[in-house]
């Protein structure tokens, strides 16, 4: 399923991975004019059933400190519902600047969405390993 | 080819606009009389190091009738930080002025008259907007954005925090009365600066508790408390003071 929530110069899309997992990629920017946009996504990903949200930052453009302050925001609300979010894809700037501020601390970052995927596959197996055990 | 070009260029321009990758804040330019504490070597805190109810407030002013660009007020209001500011607060700005990774001393008034000195790292800076993020000890973890733009047709300027308390003895004082002295600082600080501009603005506001509990794991940030360090060394700065006016004096 891929929806599209468009804003001027940035596309939102929304995909599941699998049963628990959904991506949603951003191409343009991340700035407060994305705030709706991206809150959609993730109203739409969280609908589904996901547990696990990875954001795809391969077409990221740009991203000013409101759009550091949306990933806050993002955080509580996916902290609220229990569930995990991981990054991929960030280029190296903006990674140092996640670390800067303290995000990558309670944010998983991936250099690739399929890392990311394997990271929530090994927690998963980890989880059911524990419950079995 | 062009096109790409540009693209690439806008790209590195708006990775500038960061501060660079800090592990620890550098000395800052302090004048003569600043009592300069609780600053160099500390590290920068985001929302989610500090300890207290997670906040995010917003304020702002429509500067009517103004013709002059976002660029050109935010440009002013760089320059001009610390005089925007209430009576009695300081912000001493790097002597390279505010941009990317460059860090303020800030000496403020706290109720009381207690005195609270502490910095800020600047985060981010274009030509539109600028993000000032706290150090350890800072009465809050968090950054503060300035940005101006044009709504329908007037120029705002505005006032963005998303921060919380940074450990329980501010948290204690934003539930008692630090929240409402906020308030009115960043509310003086807009007006002051629509005044600059010929403008009696309104000043609004709209906050929201994004997490209203507290960070226990985050309580022993108390042992960088910035206002407790200051009034600890306060007495120590004021005869080190007389000293050196008795010296020159003779």
């Amino acid at each position: 399923m891929i929806a599209r929530h468009l804003i001027p110069a940035t596309t939102i899309g929304v995909h599941r991975a699998d049963a628990q997992t959904s991506i949603i990629s951003l191409q343009g920017e991340i700035t407060t004019k994305t705030e709706n946009a991206l809150m959609d996504a993730y109203t739409q990903a969280t609908t589904a059933g996901a547990q696990a949200i990875i954001l795809n930052f391969a077409g990221l453009k740009n991203m000013d400190s409101s759009g550091i302050s949306l990933l806050i925001m993002l955080l509580v609300r996916v902290k609220r519902q229990r569930q995990r979010l991981l990054v991929s894809d960030l280029n190296e700037r903006y990674c140092k600047v996640l670390k800067l501020v303290g995000l990558s601390q309670a944010i998983g970052i991936y250099e690739t969405e399929s890392q990311a995927l394997t990271a929530l596959a090994a927690v998963k197996e980890f989880n059911l390993g524990r419950i079995a055990g | 080819m062009n096109t790409l070009a540009t693209q690439f260029a806008e790209t590195n321009l708006h990775q500038a606009a960061w501060a660079p990758p800090v592990s620890r804040l550098k000395e800052c330019h302090a004048p003569a009389g600043a009592i300069n504490l609780n600053v160099r070597g500390l590290r920068v805190v985001g929302p989610l190091q500090g300890f207290g109810q997670l906040w995010q407030k917003t304020y702002w002013v429509r500067l009517s009738g103004l013709t002059i660009s976002p660029a050109e007020v935010i440009r002013t209001w760089k320059e001009n930080f610390d005089q925007f500011w209430p009576a009695g607060n300081h912000f001493y700005a790097p002597l390279t002025g505010i941009a990317p990774g460059e860090v303020a001393l800030l000496n403020m008034s706290l109720p009381g008259g207690l005195p609270l000195s502490t910095g800020m790292l600047v985060l981010y800076s274009d030509d539109e907007s600028f993000t000032l993020i706290t150090p350890q000890g800072h009465f809050e973890a968090g950054w503060i954005t300035f940005s101006v733009s044009e709504q329908d047709g007037c120029i705002v300027a505005q006032v963005q925090s998303l921060a919380r308390a940074h450990d329980p003895l501010y948290e204690m004082g934003f539930l008692l009365f630090a929240h409402r002295t906020q308030e009115r600082f960043w509310e003086q600080t807009l007006t002051r600066l629509a005044s600059h501009f010929g403008v009696e603005g309104q000043v609004q506001m709209h906050k929201t508790c994004l997490e209203p509990s507290c960070q226990w794991l985050e309580a022993g940030n108390v042992w960088y408390n910035a206002a407790l360090r200051t009034a600890i060394y306060t007495p120590i700065h004021l005869i080190r003071n007389l000293f050196r006016r008795v010296e020159i004096r003779h």
